[in-house]
């Protein structure tokens, strides 16, 4: 064995004497060509991206007279609230003139009923989906994904008929139901999607452990799937927020969500175009989604990850 | 072992999946406290007979009793089987003693009785220490461990152990091999367990079921499995290395005499399952440690000359190949023996302790 360690020594003492050539990290030079390609690229595009951001903000925060001037890309010279103030709470749309405060409320209403009701009854059929095989499981699951293709338009009609024949159109529960359903689709193949990639004996585990049908759901998913879940609650909670389609077809003026609102505010023919208003509006309702995205975007990514991984 | 009575009863058993049959009429029967093991190569429907034992699938046809009742239709918790799987498949959210008491919970046992109960299962399992511990920061053998703490806690009549040691590394399945083997001892449960590890199977069988293509092949005691198999497939499953098989014909007479090209190997000392069997083609099979070698291999009845073609030097003892007529054949040696490829040697055995199999049926003769 000794033998062994002094012949092996004697070859490597002489390498070790040879201070040149490589050794330790490998080094990395900062303004490589790949390197100024990339960032470069990088730049650009955030830059793309972001202009029009600055100009809304820029704008928002000028009084008219200086936005005459024409120079948008200019920071305020004089910096206002005023716009903010009235697009919140004065601006006029149709014949209410309290601002878009009376849309946030209406959209916040028909939200977060939307996303709770939508994402309990998908990730229940997830589950039922990918662990309770029953009969004509795949035929359900078939319809219900083709569901997901058929555009949108094309029901808009029925829907209205429906909703006045069960005496909910115009009223915020009747958009409710209306975005529960069209969110199933999706929301249930991501939830199925999930629950399969689990592994199987985790369930037959508990099966032996005499958990039944809510009980493994509650006990032993709900708590491995918050990954999903979060997933689950940004695609709602932007999808329904941003919807415009839907709120105007199958609410009143009183009951308009905020995109509807701001549509009325911006498009609204008469009288002088208040583009400060204008710009304070439009960032005001795209605000939510916004922060929704800051506060959750790693566990975002994370669970689109977790969930595509396995079909 | 406590030998009375039937534990688990399976009667003629059939599951199909659409037009594939995975079980055929299948028909078992365990005693009470007996340690079965479910043997055989994937896709032979070992795992799918146990998951039907467990109730977790339904199965096509026939009855399944445990301890006597007919719990056919009953769902897996009202079996009174306790069951352990390859991946653990421990709660992964939960802490180890919520996993152990998860079923006790769902059953509404009372709490005292919860802590009792835990308390003597981390005590036979020595996982005292683990207890608040999560599945992510335990090892493999940690986690197997719990796994059958899981079914300890639930006091049942038959354990179902399903692959239990194949994620483990080399060192730590022998070890807790031995574990479950003085689980077993201490227990006294019916234990059924699969696998398709014949090591395994022999060391902790009380009698195995060898399996194939959704049929038990034989079931019998490890040694009579080992050493008279039934079949042909049975003889080749078993045993590492592998049986040497000889394809020839037997020629009646006295002796009857085993031909295969110029090799001839009087059957006078074999054991015929059945007298008067005729002759016609049939497989020679002969366990590479029944061979005998060297200056001994002139008393056995059988004495050939051959040459080494290869040597395998396996630690504790050393597998040497080389050719009978035109067939490899391997033989076991001490490790103390150095030979070298291309020595001359002197090989004999007994052929009492060899199996012949009829080549159309593949069974033993």
């Amino acid at each position: 064995m000794s033998d062994h360690a002094i012949s092996l020594a004697a070859p490597h003492a002489a390498i070790r004497a040879d201070a040149s050539g490589p050794s330790g990290p490998k080094p990395r030079h900062v303004f490589s060509r790949r390197n100024i390609f990339l960032y470069g690229t990088l730049v650009v595009v955030a830059l793309y991206y972001l202009l029009p951001l600055y100009v809304m903000v820029v704008t928002s925060l000028k009084g008219m007279p200086e936005i005459r001037l024409g120079n948008i890309f200019s920071p305020p010279l004089e910096i206002t609230f005023e716009p903010w103030v009235k697009a919140w709470s004065q601006a006029c749309t149709g014949l209410n003139c309290d601002g878009l405060s009376r849309g946030f409320w209406n959209s916040v209403r028909i939200t977060v009923p939307s996303v709770i009701l939508s994402i309990a009854i998908a990730s229940v059929n997830g589950y039922a989906l990918a662990n309770w095989r029953f009969k004509g499981a795949d035929t359900f699951f078939i319809i219900l994904i083709v569901g997901a293709f058929i555009p949108y338009q094309v029901m808009i009609y029925p829907i209205v008929i429906i909703l006045r024949e069960i005496g909910l159109y115009g009223s915020l529960s009747g958009l409710v139901i209306v975005h529960s359903i069209f969110g199933m689709p999706i929301l249930t193949l991501l939830f199925r999607n999930y629950f399969t990639s689990m592994p199987e004996e985790l369930f037959r585990a508990a099966r032996v452990d005499g958990a039944g049908f809510w009980g493994i759901y509650l006990r032993i998913m709900l708590p491995m799937s918050l990954p999903i879940f979060v997933v689950a609650v940004i695609l709602q909670v932007t999808g329904i927020w941003n919807d415009f389609l839907f709120g105007v077809v199958y609410t009143r003026p009183d009951t308009y969500p905020m995109t509807v609102q701001l549509n009325n505010i911006v498009n609204s023919v008469q009288g002088v175009k208040e583009y400060n208003v204008n710009m304070a509006a439009t960032i005001l309702t795209g605000l939510v989604p916004l922060v929704v995205y800051f506060i959750s975007g790693k566990l975002f990514v994370r669970g689109i990850a977790a969930g595509a991984v396995k079909g | 072992m406590a030998a009375n009575g039937t534990s688990v009863s399976i009667q003629d058993l059939s599951l199909n999946f659409g037009a594939v049959s995975v079980l055929q009429t299948l028909n078992l029967d365990v005693a009470e406290g007996e340690f079965i093991v479910l043997l055989g190569p994937s896709g032979c429907g070992k795992s799918t007979l146990l998951n039907c034992i467990a109730g977790l699938l339904d199965i096509s046809e026939g009855r399944i009793f445990i301890k006597g009742k007919n719990v056919t239709w009953e769902e897996p918790k009202d079996r009174g089987i306790g069951m352990v799987f390859q991946s653990y498949a421990l709660y992964p959210q939960m802490t180890v003693e919520k996993n152990l008491s998860f079923g006790l919970r769902v059953a509404g046992v009372a709490k005292d009785d919860i802590a009792k109960r835990i308390a003597r299962a981390a005590e036979i399992l020595q996982i005292e220490p683990l207890l608040q511990r999560k599945p992510a920061a335990l090892s493999g053998g940690q986690r197997q461990r719990v796994a059958i703490g899981r079914a300890l806690v639930r006091d049942v009549d038959v354990f179902l152990f399903d692959e239990p040691l194949s994620n483990l590394d080399a060192k730590l399945r022998s070890e807790l091999r031995v574990e479950i083997k003085l689980l077993h001892r201490k227990l006294q449960n019916t234990m059924i367990y699969v696998t398709h590890d014949q090591i395994e199977a022999m060391t902790l069988a009380d009698r195995i079921a060898v399996m194939k293509g959704g049929v038990i092949q034989q079931l019998d005691a490890p040694q009579t499995i080992y050493n008279r198999p039934v079949n042909r497939f049975v003889a080749g499953f078993l045993g590492s290395p592998a049986m040497n098989f000889i394809e020839g014909q037997m020629e009646t007479g006295t002796p009857a005499v085993f031909k295969a090209g110029d090799l001839a190997i009087p059957l006078d000392r074999y054991d015929f399952e059945s007298a008067g069997k005729g002759g016609g083609p049939c497989v020679f099979g002969i366990r590479p440690e029944h061979v005998i070698f060297g200056e001994a291999a002139n008393s056995m009845p059988f004495v050939t000359d051959a040459t080494v073609e290869i040597v395998e030097p396996m630690g504790s003892d050393t597998l040497v190949w080389t050719k009978l007529g035109d067939r490899n054949f391997s033989f076991r040696v001490e490790a103390e023996k150095t030979l070298r490829n291309g020595d001359p040697i002197r090989i004999g055995f007994d052929p009492a302790r060899a199996s012949l199999f009829d080549t159309p049926s593949g069974n033993r003769m």
